[in-house]
């Protein structure tokens, strides 16, 4: 049986839908990232499975315990980092670790060896207050709480997020280590540049999933052919571009607009044309990949 | 450029806490109209020379102007010019859309005659008008970040200073608000903006990269670019934030 099962979860607070017929399985040792912005219901799902909040209607369980009758084995077996910075900032970092560690029935000696990369980074602050640590030292301290009782499957909720760049990306190292050591993961983010990090990614967007695919499987499924234009006044250009009969979307990426189109044999350099005919000189265009943004962006519009 | 019009103008800025020196001799200019990226890692400095900037903390030394005014002595005429909007919005949830409008509006002083004239204006330019008596607890997360961007802007400043005005957001939202900040430097409005997500960076005319309290980058996305052989700017951001100590 697979570690983390979900079928069919439904959750709402009075008027608001956060959960709509939710399902999917994580496989044991998977990286498993659940994407969207905010509003779409991360963490509500999190909350659910980490035995918080109670689902109005489906079933969900944790190997094998179920979220909602077995909620005390959840806690033994679960690594949970909320969203928002929940240790104890009048407490050291050493503090905060023995502490999580005593709760647990624990030492931080016992599975050091699942912290000691990240605890090294902290070392040097040992003895500064939680509640004094940057964001990034912060965030590496609640991860290493989280595993300080050597959880089966650690979930995430938006450790990434505030984080800068370098942080963010040295945090997603962490994570592949961790699951190279056997532990299951279920990451939610809203950068959806970070998917390409997951074995796995389920993309969600107002209470209900959009997609559930690998990386890749995601990006072979986009249905137009993309193509990246790159000029020197990108704003005025997208409203143009908008109004091309052959335009599937049209969005800034950086410095190049990405330009959908369905019609599969227009060229690049027809496009060109096209654009500084419109009045727009020193245009580029070049075929591209899409991303997982771009397939984000193309199954929201759908769900509208 | 945009316009040779200096309306940030800041020499040798420090600020310090004690032993610790948050702004190690920041220099550098903002020209009206200018989408003005800030970045740099967590712990670098951003958020101070920003609370400089916009009047609400006093330099340890060097000479800072803002909208024309002095960051010593003139820190309320700042506040007065400037706008300001963070990705916590300081809406009123259990106010209306038009009641917030008028609240802050209200702050920043505007008539009452004025104030029905610029309200009306925003609700139709928002496309709010049906939604003017909605609370704004009841109004979806980019809605908000729109309304909160307006309200920044009510008084018509020189420069407005968005703090990671797009965290979180869906990426079509976070677009259409890229498009609305564009609408309104082509008016003439200074934007100073921060922001973690490196595609946004591409979207400013420069961009200045702090690490550890000093100014390590400042051009434009283009030429830093070709300077550090680089792809993208996240590219270029992580190679300098790297060597920093504020990244761990």
């Amino acid at each position: 049986m697979n570690p983390i099962l979900v079928n069919n979860i439904s959750k709402s607070y009075e008027k608001v839908v956060a959960l709509k017929d939710v399902s999917f399985e994580v496989e044991k040792g998977e990286l498993f990232g659940l994407i969207g912005p905010d509003g779409a219901g991360k963490t509500t799902l999190i909350r659910i499975l980490t035995s918080l909040i109670i689902p109005d209607s489906g079933k969900a369980s944790l190997s094998g315990n179920d979220v909602v009758k077995d909620f005390r084995e959840i806690r033994k077996i679960v690594g949970y980092m909320p969203g928002r910075f929940s240790l104890y900032s009048d407490l050291t970092v050493l503090e905060n670790l023995e502490f999580f560690a005593g709760v647990f029935g624990t030492t931080i000696e016992e599975n050091h060896y699942l912290i000691k990369d990240i605890y090294h980074m902290l070392e040097p602050f040992k003895n500064r207050l939680a509640g004094k640590l940057s964001g990034g030292m912060k965030q590496k301290l609640a991860l290493s709480c989280a595993l300080i009782h050597k959880p089966e499957i650690l979930l995430l909720d938006e450790p990434t997020t505030g984080v800068d760049a370098v942080s963010r990306k040295e945090f997603w190292v962490m994570l592949r280590k961790l699951k190279d050591e056997g532990i299951t993961i279920l990451v939610s983010t809203p950068y959806m540049d970070e998917a390409s990090q997951c074995d796995r990614i389920a993309l969600i967007d107002k209470g209900q999933i959009l997609s559930i695919n690998t990386p890749k499987g995601v990006v072979d499924l986009f249905p137009y052919k993309l193509l990246g234009v790159n000029t020197p006044n990108s704003f005025k250009l997208l409203k143009n571009l908008r109004s091309f009969p052959m335009c599937k979307g049209a969005f800034l990426f950086g410095q190049d607009i990405h330009f959908a189109t369905d019609n599969k044999d227009l060229t690049c350099k027809e496009l060109q044309e096209s654009i500084i005919n419109a009045g727009f000189e020193n245009t580029t265009v070049k075929q591209i990949e899409p991303s997982v943004e771009d397939c984000f962006m193309q199954l929201m519009g759908n769900n509208e | 450029m945009n316009s040779n019009e200096i309306v940030i103008d800041v020499q040798d800025l420090v600020k310090k806490f004690g032993q610790f020196v948050a702004n190690d001799n920041l220099t550098f200019k903002v020209y009206k109209g200018e989408i003005f990226g800030f970045l740099g890692a967590n712990g670098a400095g951003k958020t101070t020379a920003i609370r400089i900037m916009s009047g609400l903390l006093e330099p340890t030394s060097g000479k800072i102007n803002v909208a024309g005014y002095n960051a010593y002595t003139q820190r309320d005429l700042i506040k007065a010019n400037i706008g300001y909007m963070s990705q916590k919005f300081s809406l009123y949830d259990d106010l209306t859309v038009r009641e917030n409008i008028r609240f802050f509006g209200g702050i920043y002083g505007l008539s009452s005659k004025v104030l029905k004239v610029r309200i009306e204006e925003l609700l139709s330019s928002l496309k709010m008008v049906d939604f003017k008596d909605d609370l704004i607890s009841s109004l979806p997360l980019g809605w908000k970040q729109r309304l909160a961007f307006s309200i920044a802007m009510i008084h018509n400043p020189i420069i407005v200073f968005l703090d990671e005005p797009t965290g979180g957001v869906d990426p079509i939202t976070r677009r259409s608000f890229w498009e609305m900040i564009y609408n309104v430097t082509s008016q003439g409005t200074t934007v100073f903006v921060t922001t973690h997500y490196m595609d946004e960076a591409e979207y400013c005319d420069r961009l200045s990269i702090m690490v550890d309290g000093r100014i390590e980058a400042l051009d434009s996305p283009s030429n830093l670019k070709k300077k550090y052989n680089a792809n993208s700017m996240d590219e270029v951001f992580v190679m300098l934030a790297r060597n920093g100590k504020s990244v761990a």
